[in-house]
């Protein structure tokens, strides 16, 4: 059972096997990467399926609803069933379509995702050791934004293209609020290396740097595009957004990437405030890391399954407001104090340190809703529907109430 | 290791087929494409240089950072103006911009 | 060997992806030809072991700027639109200067041809991003451009939103 403690053992064994068999280092070098980008490929993709039964059961029990209970004992063989329906539904491509992109997009989609794993580190010793792994998470997150774009045009459909715009001004807005609260963890552990976050945890960030959590959170729920920022895939304006012309396997891939993307924010944050893999005896058996990080991840993710279940959809125009008049200059703000404070108290130790930025965290948050309490008079009022009036875009503010002088 | 030259080769094509670009076409947005090109070559070339030359200094890569930033404000002002220029002219080849004034 | 091969893949798929970007009459197929060039500049980045400037060069060439470009082409165009010729009818003259200039640098290094001297480069420091961070800032260094830069995005930024904005009266059209 060593291999408990260093898994690296089992890359050995394998090395060992394949050059017993006669293969020349090199192939054997290059067949270990294969077998590893395959398991890394695949590990989560099987776990998709468990989300998607996951979540229709839990957002159904928010909703007082049963969810999925046909189909296997809780319904737990429901997904493999919508797998196979998907499978076997006609795949249309629209005929003035652009057929090299309409295949291209739900390719990239899902490998915009994928891509993002390598990064991660799983365990001590395991996974991802990029030196610019942070940054390289900010490049690999483009590509999803382009599989968008690529996919609400090549359908040739308005709509479509209206989805694709909206997604790509939302994911580029909230793109700035996520790399400003990633650059808290970093600068906290002085590393772009996740594995040297993680190994910085001592305390976890969360502790000295939780509202660049919040914004990291919210931002990402926004990037992944779900309830309550998921106006690409408004059904009431644009019908199913930029994916509307998709059906079958086609469909299935975005429907998967936008799962497994969710699921991979919740163990991005994990890594940068949870203190990923860390946990008692995880320096000891990295196996156990493993499951330190999987189970911290899946509470991210059961939180983000909650607010899609209770939220609703917010207005395209309050969604950019909010990421350019909130979470950037709030992000912005918290990134310079902690910059600031983190060199004051850098001959504190872990815990002074993290409590100093904890209590100036909680300052800027008193200061920021405040703020946010003064906007809110001045804002418009909420909207009423006016007899014989549309109350969608435009709509007459009551009339002002009695003067209260300027 | 790949010698100096192969790198200095593909930049030079990457170079020549930007400059094609920039020169033959219409689309205003098409020539900023060829510009692109152009940056990417000359990027390509700068940190050549810097791997085979200086890889112990910063300052090829220093030189590299300037021009992403040169870059990025070309493209956001490049594309302000064709922007600009749709809703004036309603077309976007620069032969269509044939105006001194309006 | 592996290294070479990358290389040549590398090369041969941009070239050709350039090929695709500038002479594409559909400018969004150009402009996806343009993003796998952009893409195969950085893995030559991987190859040159400048790691930090290839995944700067993804998030700011291919996350902002082919973006960019791909949004103006998708904006200023009605769905299925046809695309027409998109080249100059002067576009022989073009080749010529470019096919000459190409030529030219071409046989420059060929005839200087270092790569006899030169392949045996040193390695590179292990802590070579973390130099150029400090340097960036560094008195002594490069602060000086570094600020430039920053004043010139600063600049193209206002610039930018000033002249595609269009003052208050383009804005009440666009709204109409």
């Amino acid at each position: 059972m060593a291999f408990l403690q260093d898994p690296t053992l089992i890359v050995e064994w394998l090395r060992q096997l394949l050059l017993g068999w006669g293969l020349s280092p090199a192939l054997t070098s290059l067949a270990l990467y294969v077998l590893g980008a395959l398991a890394l490929a695949t590990g989560p993709l099987l776990w998709v399926i468990f989300l998607i039964w996951f979540e229709r059961k839990a957002v159904a029990r928010i909703q007082d609803r049963l969810g999925p209970n046909r189909v296997g004992k809780y319904g737990l063989l429901q997904p493999f069933a919508d797998v196979l329906k998907l499978l076997t539904k006609e795949d249309i491509i629209p005929a003035k379509a652009d057929k090299f992109l309409y295949w291209m997009a739900p390719i990239l989609s899902l490998a915009g995702v994928l891509l993002l794993w390598p990064a991660v580190p799983l365990g001590k010793g395991i996974g991802g050791n990029v030196n610019v792994a942070v940054l390289y998470l900010v490049a690999v997150g483009t590509l999803s934004t382009f599989a968008i774009l690529v996919a609400g045009w090549s359908a040739n459909n308005k709509y479509a293209l209206l989805g694709a715009f909206r997604t790509v001004a939302q994911m580029i807005s909230y793109e700035v609020p996520i790399v400003l609260a990633l650059l808290v963890p970093v600068l906290l552990a002085r590393s772009m290396n996740l594995q040297a976050i993680v190994a910085a945890q001592d305390v976890w960030f969360v502790v000295a740097a939780p509202l660049p959590a919040l914004i990291f959170f919210v931002a990402s729920i926004a990037e992944v595009g779900r309830t309550p920022f998921d106006l690409l895939e408004a059904e009431s304006e644009i019908i199913a957004g930029f994916h509307i012309e998709y059906s079958g396997m086609k469909f299935a891939m975005f429907f998967a990437g936008e799962f497994l993307h969710a699921f991979t924010v919740g163990v991005l944050g994990a890594v940068l405030f949870f203190g990923g893999w860390r946990g008692p005896g995880a320096e000891a058996y990295p196996i156990l890391g493993l499951f330190y990080l999987w189970l911290k991840a899946f509470l991210l993710y059961f939180v983000i399954v909650w607010v899609r279940g209770t939220f609703p959809r917010v207005r395209i125009d309050h969604l950019l407001d909010f990421t350019w008049k909130f979470l950037t200059p709030l992000a912005l703000v918290v990134l310079m104090a902690t910059a600031v404070l983190d060199k004051a108290l850098v001959r504190a130790g872990a815990w002074p340190r993290a409590l100093g930025l904890l209590v100036v965290n909680a300052v800027i948050w008193l200061l920021a809703q405040r703020w946010l309490r003064k906007v809110e008079k001045r804002l418009e009022p909420p909207m009423v529907a006016q007899p014989g009036q549309y109350p969608v875009a435009r709509y007459t503010p009551p009339e002002p109430q009695a003067a209260e002088g300027d | 290791m790949i010698p100096l030259s192969w790198y200095l080769v593909v930049a030079a094509l990457l170079f020549g087929i930007g400059v094609y670009g920039v020169l033959a076409r219409k689309n205003a947005v098409a020539i900023l494409i060829g510009l692109e090109l152009m940056f990417n070559a000359v990027l390509v070339n700068v940190l050549a240089f810097w791997r085979y030359l200086q890889p112990g200094e910063t300052a090829g890569l220093v030189f590299a950072v300037v021009i992403f930033a040169v870059a990025a404000a070309e493209v956001a002002v490049g594309l302000a103006l064709f922007i600009a220029v749709y809703r004036k002219f309603g077309s976007s080849d620069v032969d269509d911009i044939n105006l001194l004034k309006w | 060997m592996v290294t070479t091969f990358v290389f040549l893949l590398t090369a041969v798929v941009m070239l050709v992806a350039a090929l695709i970007a500038v002479l594409k009459d559909n400018l969004v197929h150009a402009a996806m030809g343009l993003v796998v060039t952009l893409f195969g500049t950085a893995v030559l980045f991987v190859l040159m072991e400048a790691y930090f400037l290839a995944v700067a060069q993804v998030v700011i060439y291919v996350g902002a700027i082919a973006i960019l470009i791909v949004f103006s082409i998708m904006l200023t165009r009605r769905v299925g639109a046809a695309w027409g010729a998109q080249t100059n009818p002067t576009w022989p003259f073009a080749l010529l200067v470019a096919g000459l200039l190409t030529v030219l640098v071409t046989r420059m290094v060929r005839a200087w041809a270092p790569d006899q001297v030169l392949p045996a480069a040193a390695a590179v420091p292990a802590d070579i991003t973390a130099r150029l961070g400090a340097a960036l800032v560094d008195p002594n260094g490069y602060v000086v451009p570094f600020e430039v830069a920053s004043v010139l995005l600063l600049a193209a930024l206002i610039g930018a939103v000033y002249v595609a904005w269009g003052g208050r009266k383009a804005e009440k059209e666009t709204h109409k």
